[in-house]
């Protein structure tokens, strides 16, 4: 099992690269996710309804089902696997590339809904102050829109890099179970339970614990402290 | 209709977009300096037509010439964007930013302006409103007044060439407009920007402006000088409870024993109750119709402090209870609202020369 530094403690190599699956993955999503929630959230088109439904697949699509097509599609011989060998000369099933973007499309609904939340919610009113003021529609959106979306920013974030930490069926199908490369902290808890190891299991499974609690916790008292303001 | 007025340059405003049932058609030009007031009913389209000078309003075709300068013109798909456009917009709520404080949401227009033309410094605008001592404040914290001073500070550093104000002072209860009001006197006076003022309130109107447009189902009805459209006859909107003229009077005394101003006009003297400036000063003075009498003989004994000699210029033809009559006092006009009846018993006739018995109310400027 490769350990980096500073965390030598068993699991830690697994725990170590959630945590960077899930900040890469919450990264690329409030990249992608702002501006497809603006649009959802402004548009008249007749596509807005089918989008959001794509969009919330994931929350009732089993992950197994989920991590089954992306195997297919992934895969060297899928439509976007075969470019990416291509492009690469690896594989995105079973690397750390590939779990990224698996995570992305798994977690997509956490962090668009949030944002899609907050942007419905905004005053147009002040967006059209901010233009006859002499801001652009973009310096607009970054100058009112972001800031008075903070709390959907919030939400989105903490929900999509805690769900990404949590997740399993996807990324033991499109990813397996290489250490240091697949291998995430919930693929190692099965793990150590399928080798009869409890007490690294319970060691590992405390940690998600504890930090899921902490998460929502924080999350909570944030969204209670803003919305006495 | 056009109101032109000559050798000077003048702010053109061409529109027309139709929307359901309503539709806009209205091309006109008002002048550089001053306030023009735009007055309408709700659903006159005053809000829409400001909507459409400032870009916010896509639809329909239209343009747009400041000082000779095309800003918009869709036929020949010239069309700033609204942030291009060097217009301040002041809404009917003062929408401030609420996740900045006061001072940045005064700083919000001014970052963004690269071109400053009438240059009104920062400091100026904030002694202007009196807003230092709400400059740390978050929005959430000032009273509607207060957020409604610093809206119009803001829309100002924003350096516009032309200031439109949608009915400011409507979503404010009396004793806030009051507050508000010699802010707006101020602004007039110092300011050298052409602002449009919607309102439908006449009072307003009559206090700020120095043009009026009557607005009516989309098309405007009249447009002017304030003081003689006030006294046309011929516009239902302007005919009701609410009619009455504007004169201005320069201060000649103030008669300290009974505590009235003197002021003289074109058609004589003027007594006004209370102090309203010092000798020299110009007032605007407002006359409702309803607070002007006629006689044909000079009363012995009256309560009106007022009784000047008047010309009937026009008399509307009117089949209810009351009508209106123009009268001239000198170079000046007002118009008076008597009976049917009594314009018949003393048989009044266009030309007459008579007395008009006339109660004046102040109003600042």
């Amino acid at each position: 099992m490769s350990e980096i530094g500073f965390f030598s403690f068993p699991g830690a190599g697994p725990l170590w690269l959630s945590v960077r699956l899930a900040t890469i993955t919450t990264m690329v999503l409030i990249l992608i996710g702002t501006p497809l929630a603006w649009w959802l959230s402004r548009t008249q088109s007749r596509w807005k309804s089918p989008l959001e439904a794509i969009v919330a697949l994931p929350i009732v699509l089993p992950p197994t089902v989920m991590g089954f097509y992306l195997l297919v599609v992934l895969g060297p011989y899928g439509s976007v696997g075969r470019w990416w060998v291509e492009l690469t000369g690896e594989t995105l099933t079973f690397s750390f590339a590939g779990l990224v973007i698996a995570s992305c499309l798994y977690s997509l609904p956490f962090a668009v809904q949030p944002l899609q939340n907050a942007f419905e919610s905004l005053d147009n009113r002040d967006l059209e102050a901010a233009w006859t003021l002499g801001a652009s529609r973009i310096d607009a959106f970054f100058s009112v829109a972001v800031p008075q979306s903070a709390r959907g920013f919030l939400n989105a974030v903490v929900l999509a890099f805690a769900h990404t930490l949590g997740e399993f069926g996807v990324v033991l199908m499109v990813g397996g179970n290489i250490p240091g490369e697949t291998r995430t902290i919930s693929i190692a808890i099965y793990d150590q339970v399928e080798s009869l190891n409890y007490g690294a299991a319970h060691r590992l499974s405390a940690i998600l614990l504890v930090f899921a609690f902490v998460v929502l916790l924080f999350m909570f008292v944030i969204n209670r402290r803003w919305q006495r303001q | 209709m056009n109101a032109v007025v000559n050798n000077s340059p003048t702010v053109g405003i061409r529109y027309s977009l139709t929307r359901g049932a309503f539709s806009l058609d209205i091309d006109l030009e008002i002048p550089m300096r001053g306030i023009t007031g735009i007055f309408g009913e709700s659903g006159s389209g005053k809000t829409t037509l400001l909507r459409c000078i400032a870009g916010l309003e896509t639809r329909g075709t239209g343009k747009l010439v400041i000082g000779g300068d095309v800003w918009q013109d869709r036929t020949r798909k010239v069309s700033r964007p609204v942030h291009e456009q060097e217009i301040g917009y002041v809404f009917q709520e003062p929408r401030l930013f609420r996740h900045l404080s006061v001072q940045r949401n005064l700083e919000y227009g001014q970052r963004r302006t690269t071109i400053r033309h009438d240059a009104i410094t920062f400091d100026q605008t904030v002694e202007l409103f009196d807003l230092q001592h709400l400059l740390d404040r978050s929005p959430a914290d000032l009273s509607g007044g207060e957020a409604q001073r610093v809206a119009i500070a803001r829309a100002l550093l924003r350096s516009p060439r032309l200031l439109l104000m949608d009915e400011p002072l409507a979503a404010l209860d009396s004793a806030r407009k009051n507050e508000i009001l010699p802010f707006l006197d101020r602004l007039h006076n110092e300011l050298q920007i052409p602002i449009i003022y919607v309102s439908h309130h006449i009072e307003e109107i009559c206090r700020l402006c120095d043009h009026l447009l009557v607005l009516e189902s989309g098309r405007i009805i009249a447009a002017g000088d304030l003081q003689s459209v006030l006294v046309r006859l011929d516009l239902p909107l302007l005919s009701g409870e609410e009619a009455g003229s504007v004169i201005r009077g320069i201060v000649s005394d103030y008669d300290e024993n009974y505590d009235l101003t003197h002021l003289v006009f074109s058609g004589g003297e003027l007594l006004v109750p209370g102090r309203i400036g010092d000798t020299g000063d110009e007032r605007r003075l407002r006359i409702r119709a309803s607070d002007i009498s006629l006689c044909r003989d000079h009363p012995k004994h009256s309560t009106m402090l007022n009784i000047l000699p008047a010309i009937i210029e026009e008399i509307q033809p009117a089949t209810g209870p009351m009508l209106l009559l123009r009268l001239k006092l000198g170079s000046d006009r007002m118009i008076a609202r008597i009976t049917r009846r009594s314009c018949d018993l003393l048989e009044l006739q266009q030309g007459d020369e008579l007395l008009a018995q006339i109660k004046a109310v102040a109003i600042r400027n």
